[in-house]
């Protein structure tokens, strides 16, 4: 990444602007051309700099009120394609495999579950343990009860 | 201090064209001279109407950003989850603690030992192990680091009934 696709994200991290043209509005901010500006986001889009360009919605406010941290015990050997398939499912938002800090926490598969209550939750943790078969051998499901803090990614000038 | 999870959400109205709008603009928002017209007609609504609408689902926070998202780990940064098991009658001090670090994206109280769970994104990988350090001198509990080994998907597939 460049001084000028830094500028760019500089320019677009707090959202894109709410104008007919948003990309003329962010050339003008980093004083490169719009043309150039929908070059560099088509290429960091490419490289997966960029993940996506959209809106990010409030889970509470669209009615899925549970939002379930699904976290297993998985087979280190079999933990890749497990992931792999599990992250096919349409339900699951994130899916990760990160380190186990045993004794206190045996789980290095995470998945995030969303649904209207912690019964649907729970209902899609099933189809997650039945894909898992018995390459898991625990797991706990984990309920945000406060949004403490939520801010977007930042990066300073 | 105790703030709802649902904060400035969840009670706006939303009607169908609302409905489709979130649905419609969660990725793939087009590279062209005129993006918003472009969703719009395939909508079919108006440009202004679009506009106006996305600008409602913000302040309403419906939705809480529009724009691209970055990767952290590609911009050169660090990104990582980390929890803590804090006492219920600290948990106060160390929220303010953990809350006030510009490091710390989100933050969620979690109904389980490990009762604290937020995000540290940084824009080098040693901003990590910094703030890690930091946050366990200033509130004297450890941080369970659990950076992410592999990714086997993100993406927000949320659907809502149009």
């Amino acid at each position: 990444m460049d001084a000028t696709d830094r500028a760019i994200v500089l320019a677009t991290q707090e959202g894109l602007p709410l104008v007919p043209q948003p990309y003329h509005a962010v050339a003008e901010q980093v004083g490169i051309s719009p043309v150039e500006v929908m070059t560099r986001l088509h290429a960091m889009l490419e490289s997966g700099v960029i993940r996506r360009i959209g809106a990010v919605p409030n889970h509470y406010a669209l009615g899925y009120k549970a939002n379930g941290m699904t976290v297993w015990d998985v087979d280190d050997a079999r933990i890749d394609e497990l992931g792999e398939r599990i992250g096919q499912l349409d339900f699951v938002s994130h899916c990760y495999q990160r380190p186990r800090h045993l004794p206190d926490w045996p789980y290095n598969f995470f998945a995030m579950v969303h649904g209207h209550d912690r019964a649907e939750v729970e209902r899609k943790a099933q189809k997650i343990a039945e894909l898992l078969g018995d390459a898991s051998s625990g797991h706990e499901i984990l309920y945000s009860t406060r949004l403490l803090k939520k801010t977007g990614l930042r990066i300073s000038v | 201090m105790r703030r709802p999870l649902c904060e400035g959400g969840g009670v706006m109205a939303l009607d169908a064209l609302d409905r489709a709008i979130i649905n419609q603009m969660q990725g793939g928002f087009p590279l062209c001279a005129n993006p918003y017209a472009e969703v719009a007609r395939q909508l079919g609504t108006s440009e202004s109407e679009l506009l106006a609408r996305i600008q409602k689902l913000l302040d309403g926070k419906v939705l809480t950003r529009f724009g691209p998202m970055y990767h952290a780990e590609r911009l050169g940064g660090g990104l990582s989850l980390a929890a803590m098991k804090i006492p219920a009658a600290d948990f106060e001090r160390v929220a303010g603690i953990v809350n006030a670090m510009p490091e710390v994206a989100h933050n969620y109280a979690r109904d389980h030992a490990l009762n604290m769970w937020f995000v540290l994104a940084t824009e080098t990988p040693q901003g990590q192990q910094e703030a890690i350090e930091r946050i366990e001198r200033e509130t004297g509990y450890p941080v369970f680091d659990m950076p992410k080994i592999r990714e086997y998907f993100v993406e927000l597939k949320l659907r809502i009934e149009a």
